[in-house]
């Protein structure tokens, strides 16, 4: 198409230069100008009202622009202006507690500016600029500092502290450098070469923020979830993904981790999903009390929140602001647990914008660099040596949500080439009420290899023995319903008998876990441990007394297994089920005497 | 910005108008277009650049032709809205259609509508009772919650969302409910039948309608539920009303959005679908909700005919994902003359832990809840197995839990169309009495304290 930049149009005074352009298309969220020569990512106003855009694509005088503000009513004439700057986001102290668009834009400020409704056309600072803070200098002049290393501190929250770092590529002996009290664009440190240093430092989200090498991961993100810490850990620095049709629980589940999980700070990324959602974990988090610090989880969560009704493109770009964030977090040296719900619409917000741009789409209408970007994404994941030598990771949890849930479509098979853990979510057991709906016979982990040694040293010596016992006996299971099916259970014999009463046991005692419930939503992994040798136990007795001459009828209906399986329910039991478990063995044992 | 009528239409596809040089046209700008005839149609801009300008046409492009005369209306969809519009009829493009006058505006707003700021929003978690006891035990509706109802061609959707349009109402409050009703899509003979049975209940005075029927233009439809949803922002959000809005049927608003997307010769998603087909459906359902400082509310019951009664066809899907639950209306169930068919095994709502127990609703509600979808689950599962090696083959709870199935499918689900069960007698109690056909100690999801309290027979006086 040939393209004539308008050089008179009505009601634009602009005089066009290298810096303002015209726009000459507008196709939903992609708009295309003439006029300007911008980077690629560089952040363009766009229109008479300045809407915020950036540059995507370069064609020939073209620069194409995904707008994350609504476009109607936007006019080919209005003026593109652009800025210089690379989308970015404002990282110091002050994004804790906060919940931010896509773009970083605090939704509360948003609120105050023009009401309930998000509208058109307004800025709003990702950090507070004028909000004062008591900065702590822990370098001193004369030092020599380079890139990451940290100048001083701030008390963020009650219960982080906030490093401040020298920014990616300063470095130079301090000057000058003051505790007291400063905004975040006030210096606080002074370069002999005369560069100042402030609190607040901004990073292009699109672009990894540096470290100096990845570790292996080994150390397990606990989450308080059996059936995930037990027998498909993620580690810290680790990648999982949650595919799972409507319904399943990922959005349970990404809550449950980001309140439950050992990480020092959580990014939760609501990522083209419900405003409701949202408004949940906003009215719950200041309450839920962290068991660790005993302080309200809020203090160590920053949350984004694009919902499926706000702007595709602030959407695409929502993933990158939060794993900026996280990285930043990472950077002072803290384990940051990322979630993102759902990467799903993440990647339609991509097909989106793919196809405005009359992209050749690759499968099921998605870019044919669908893979590659969500490669790019959870590789920013991992377990690292900061700048500054420090120790400091980022787990990234995607949830998945594929189509019909079935996941042979491009997101999921994309998702699960890359991660190293699958949580496979799974209608039927959602179905049954079975919670977490997490399938044991599909679902995986490659990280136990590395972590087992942890587990040695911190829970018990044979934790990964009895694991491998625990998931065992869950594939037998399954291949004995295969014959019961057939059959019916009576005629198998006692022993497979037993075998298919343990694993009930396992699933409905272990495996099941109520988000919704005071005492059963967090088990500790030393709890985890000592239900999981329990359920050995009653097997290993079971097994004693049927040879004894006990009837399998007697033996699992012992009182004493239900108080012991009730009991998970009550506060107080990691205390309390080393009692229970011996009155149980006791009633077994006595089933033997009966005949 | 009105005046010059142009006459450049270069090409015509499907609902869709390409036409060259025009003056810079805004995106979502209104058009009119002028037939050779005479006739004047209503459209709206899709893409607008300075070369070419691509036009929806809401009524379809028939009889258009290159001598058409297009003219842009400097402004993009807006619907006048008052409160005037309690007790109308109106067109799939919001004019009138009872032959009253035109709705005269105290604001003009903009139909896109804005995203609800997450951070405004409030969490709904006030228990709607609805009379019907399969929806008030198993799957509570709450104001402000977004719930379809998912069902498929030839069952009684249509009865389920008026009853539950005529019961509608709080535990503790008088408060009314206004309803707004968009029709997309559907007979002559549904909408006479939603007509009728609210103009004998007297519901219509209340009521605010948005109508595109089968014949209407296809394209219309696209934009008959955001008027609805306008003039539902509008009486929630500025007059304090809390407002009912049922849409039917979205299955035929898919279609049309599809429709536009083969026009425009878009790379589909999944079966012909939009790939934004999502973004789309979520930017109506997510116009649900409450907000804080504002008194009124939207409770959404979008219906949907599941294409070929499959529940992972994109368009119950995609849906699924967005709302807040689903209600499932089975063939099966209709098939054994039980009314209303609710399934609810398939059935969710998310809301539904916020909105009951004690204060809202009664303390042993989720308890009684799940026991009853347990016993309901096995029930049905023993069915299939009896199917195969008979009734002989079970031991005692089996027996009793399949009977239980055939019970609460033959009282607890059927209730007649005009039966309104209040929660406490009607439902909860009930729940009770049924399961009181099953040995206590089978009845496993009941915490003894409610057994004590409430179970008829085995209760401590
Ligand atoms: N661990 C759990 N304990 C108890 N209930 C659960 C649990 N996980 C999920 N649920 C139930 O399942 C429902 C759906 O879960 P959730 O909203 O997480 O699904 P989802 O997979 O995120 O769905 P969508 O993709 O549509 O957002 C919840 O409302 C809750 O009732």
């Amino acid at each position: 198409m040939e393209v004539n930049p308008r050089k008179k149009i009505k009601g634009s005074e602009l005089k066009m230069s290298e810096e303002n352009g015209v726009i000459y298309r507008i196709s939903g969220p992609v708009v295309t100008a003439v006029g300007i020569s911008p980077r690629m990512y560089e952040v363009v106003r766009v229109g008479d009202e300045g809407l915020m855009g950036e540059v995507i694509e370069l064609h020939g005088e073209q620069s194409v622009i995904q707008v994350y503000e609504e476009t109607s009513g936007v006019r080919p004439g209005e003026p593109v202006i652009r800025t210089g700057q690379t989308l970015s986001v404002q990282l110091g102290p002050g994004l804790l507690t906060k919940i931010y668009d896509g773009i970083q834009r605090p939704l509360p400020e948003l609120e105050k500016t023009m009401g309930v409704f998000i509208k058109r056309g307004v800025d709003a600072d990702g950090l507070d600029l004028e909000k004062i803070w008591e900065f702590n200098a822990t370098a001193k002049a004369g030092d020599s500092i380079s890139s990451g290393d940290v100048l001083g501190t701030v008390q963020e929250t009650k219960t982080i502290e906030h490093r401040v770092m020298v920014p990616p590529g300063t470095s130079g002996v301090i000057k000058s450098i003051n505790s007291g009290e400063f905004n975040v664009t006030q210096t606080v440190c002074t370069l002999e070469d005369g560069t100042d240093i402030q609190m607040m430092q901004k990073w292009p989200v699109r672009t990894p923020r540096p470290f100096t090498k990845k570790h292996a991961p080994e150390v397990p993100l606990q989450t308080g979830q059996r059936i995930l810490d037990f027998l498909f850990p993620l580690a810290k620095g680790g990648t999982a993904g949650i595919p799972g049709p409507f319904g399943s629980g990922k959005t349970v589940t990404q809550q449950q981790l980001a309140k439950w999980s050992d990480a020092d700070i959580v990014v939760y990324i609501g990522c083209g999903e419900r405003g409701n959602e949202m408004t949940e974990v906003l009215d719950e988090f200041p309450h839920l009390m962290d068991p660790k610090t005993g302080e309200a989880l809020m203090n160590r969560t920053t949350m984004i929140a694009n919902t499926s009704n706000m702007p595709v493109a602030a959407r695409e770009a929502s993933v990158y602001t939060g794993i900026t964030i996280a990285e930043y977090f990472r950077d002072m040296g803290y384990d940051v647990a990322l979630m993102a719900d759902s990467t799903s619409r993440w990647a339609e917000a991509m097909r989106e914008i793919s196809s405005r741009l009359e992209e050749m789409p690759g499968e099921e209408g998605y870019p044919a660099y669908l893979s590659s970007r969500l490669a790019e994404f959870y590789e920013r994941a991992g377990r690292v040596e900061t700048l500054a030598g420090g120790d400091g990771s980022v787990s990234v949890i995607g949830a998945v949500s594929p189509p019909g849930g079935d996941i042979s479509e491009p997101v999921s098979q994309g998702t699960l080439r890359i991660v190293k853990v699958f949580w496979g979510l799974d209608a039927g057991l959602a179905r049954q009420r079975h919670f977490p709906a997490i399938n044991w016979l599909n679902s995986y982990s490659l990280y136990p290899p590395s972590l087992d040694q942890w587990y040695r040293d911190n829970i018990k010596s044979d934790f990964p023995e009895i694991r491998t016992e625990i998931s065992a006996l869950l594939q037998v299971e399954a291949e004995l319903q295969e014959i019961v099916q057939l059959v019916g259970s009576d005629a198998l014999p006692v022993d497979q008998q037993l075998t298919l009463e343990v694993a009930r046991m396992i699933r409905e005692f272990f495996l099941q876990q109520n988000a919704f419930h005071d005492v059963d939503t967090y088990t500790d992994l030393k709890l985890q441990y000592t239900m999981a040798k329990a359920i050995l136990s009653f097997q290993e007795e079971s097994k004693k007394a049927l040879a004894g001459g006990a009837a399998l009828e007697d033996v699992v209906n012992v009182p004493a297994r239900t108080d012991l399986m009730r009991g998970r329910f009550e506060s107080g039991y990691e205390g309390k089920i080393d009692k229970m478990l011996e009155t149980m063995i006791k009633q077994i044992a006595e089933t033997m005497e009966d005949n | 910005m009105t005046g010059k009528e142009y006459r450049t239409i270069t090409d015509v596809k499907g609902p869709l108008v390409f036409l060259n040089k025009t003056e810079p046209v805004a995106f979502g700008e209104i058009v009119e277009l002028r037939l050779t005839d005479g006739t004047m149609k209503n459209g709206q801009v899709l893409d607008t650049s300075d070369d070419q300008v691509i036009v929806q046409v809401f009524e379809g492009t028939a009889s258009i032709d290159k001598q058409t005369g297009i003219k842009f209306l400097g402004d993009v969809f807006k619907l006048p809205v008052s409160t005037d519009m309690i007790g109308r009829i109106l067109d799939g493009a919001g004019r009138p259609r009872d032959g009253g006058p035109d709705i005269v505006a105290d604001e003009m707003a903009d139909i896109i509508g804005a995203a609800i700021n997450p951070y405004s929003r409030q969490s709904p978690d006030t228990f709607i009772q609805t009379g019907i006891s399969a929806i008030d035990a198993c799957t509570s509706l709450v104001r402000g919650q977004k719930l379809p109802i998912f069902s498929a061609s030839g069952l009684p959707h249509n009865d389920i969302a008026l009853q539950i349009a005529r019961q509608a109402k709080l535990v503790d409050s008088d408060d009314d409910f206004v309803v707004v009703f968009c029709a997309m899509g559907i007979t002559a003979e549904e909408y006479n039948f939603f007509v009728h049975d609210l103009e004998r209940t007297g519901a219509l005075e209340n009521a605010c309608l948005f109508v595109n029927l089968a014949d209407d233009p296809a394209v219309e439809r696209l934009i008959t539920p955001r008027l609805a949803l306008t003039a539902a922002e509008y009486l929630a959000f500025e007059k304090d009303y809390h407002v009912l809005v049922i849409y039917t049927d979205m299955t035929n608003y898919c279609e049309s959005l599809r429709q536009i997307g083969a026009a425009r010769e878009e790379v589909p998603g999944r079966r012909g679908y939009p790939g934004y087909m999502y973004t789309d459906l979520a930017m109506l359902y997510e116009r649900a909700g409450l907000v804080k400082g504002k008194k009124g509310s939207i409770t959404q019951f979008p219906i949907l005919t599941m294409p070929g009664d499959d529940i992972t066809h994109p368009i119950p899907d995609l849906s699924g994902y967005i709302t807040e639950g689903q209600i499932v209306i089975s063939r099966e169930l209709h098939q054994k003359g039980i009314y209303p068919p609710i399934n609810v095994l398939p059935s969710l709502s998310r809301l539904m832990n916020a909105g009951i127990g004690d204060g809202k609703t009664r303390e042993d509600h989720k308890s009684v809840s799940d026991q009853l979808y347990a016993a309901y689950a096995q029930g049905r599962e023993l069915r299939g197995l009896v199917a195969i090696v008979g009734e002989d083959a079970l031991n005692e709870r089996d027996l009793q839990l399949l009977k239980f199935a055939d019970i609460f499918e033959n009282k607890f689900l059927r209730q007649s169309r005009d039966e309104d069960r209040s929660i406490s007698e009607g439902t909860l109690d009930y729940a009770w009495e049924l399961l009181s056909n099953i040995d206590t100690k089978y009845l496993v999801r009941l915490d003894q304290k409610w057994i004590d309290k409430y179970h008829p027979t085995d209760k401590k006086e």
